[in-house]
């Protein structure tokens, strides 16, 4: 059997990775993307606590399925923003959006 | 080593590689193609946890709407067809040192903690079926599945009106 702590090592590695996505791109789609990373690291450790822990209970897979859905609902309003963004800028590179910036 | 755990390994390499050419390469669009080879390997992790109506929603909900929907705005908003430069901020070394400090921070933690080798038991046969009645049953978690509902349908106004353009005269 695999043991529970690999996966907690891969989920970790991969939200470091997405960590680093969101804290380096430019581009603002990269940063959803980094964030997209970021939601399924965590899933998959939901997922493996629940398969080790709680195997019989529906509770793990419940949390999992409402990620999802918050997750669907960002990335959504997230694109429509961008969209809107490129219409008053004409970029998405998060340097150029500096209208707040004084 | 068991077939399981080379599976695993594999997956893990795999889905590895493919998020961090997702954070590094300068390509918006082999970014969003490098996305659906992570995804699918996290599918893979659900599936191997036997989660496997996880595995189905995230193959569905995620390579087959989310990362189309990333494909379509990245050529929505490019400027030119090709990016060029690069895509990172100067900030990267410090973005970096942060990742690479939050991955030891929690290697650091997972070591502390006593993990069970082997799950305690083996996942029910109708365990689908219990999501399904546990989602709509009132004394399991129908309220925050009728909230994620509300929530999805303010999602869905709010990126129309956002994304909607306004002709003016």
């Amino acid at each position: 059997m695999i043991p529970l702590n690999w996966y907690l090592l891969v989920s970790a590695a991969l939200f470091a990775l997405g960590l680093f996505g969101v804290l380096s791109r430019k581009n603002a789609v990269a940063i959803l993307m980094g964030v997209e990373l970021m939601l399924n690291a965590v899933n998959i450790n939901l997922l493996a606590f629940w398969r080790y822990r709680a195997p019989t209970e529906a509770t793990g897979l419940a949390f999992a399925v409402i990620v999802f859905a918050v997750a669907a609902a960002e990335v959504a309003v997230g694109l429509a923003l961008f969209i809107a963004v490129y219409r008053r800028f004409k970029s998405v590179a998060a340097d150029e959006i500096n209208l707040l910036k004084w | 080593m068991t077939v399981m755990q080379i599976v695993f390994l594999i997956t893990a390499v795999v889905t590895l590689f493919a998020a961090f050419r997702v954070v590094t390469t300068p390509n918006m669009v082999h970014a969003a193609l490098w996305l659906i080879v992570t995804l699918f390997g996290a599918a893979v992790f659900y599936a191997l946890l036997q989660a496997n109506f996880l595995a189905v929603a995230q193959v569905v909900v995620y390579i087959g709407a989310i990362a189309i929907l990333m494909m379509f705005v990245i050529m929505l908003t490019r400027r030119e067809m090709r990016d060029r430069g690069p895509q990172t901020g100067k900030q990267w070394p410090w973005a970096a040192v942060i990742a690479a400090a939050f991955f030891g921070g929690l290697v650091w933690l997972g070591q502390q903690a006593a993990l069970p080798a082997a799950p305690k038991a083996d996942v029910p046969k109708d365990s689908i079926a219990q999501l399904g009645q546990a989602l709509v049953s009132p004394n399991g978690f129908v309220i925050p599945f009728e909230v994620a509902s509300v929530l999805l349908l303010a999602a869905l106004i709010g990126a129309v009106y956002l994304a909607w353009t306004r002709h003016q005269s």
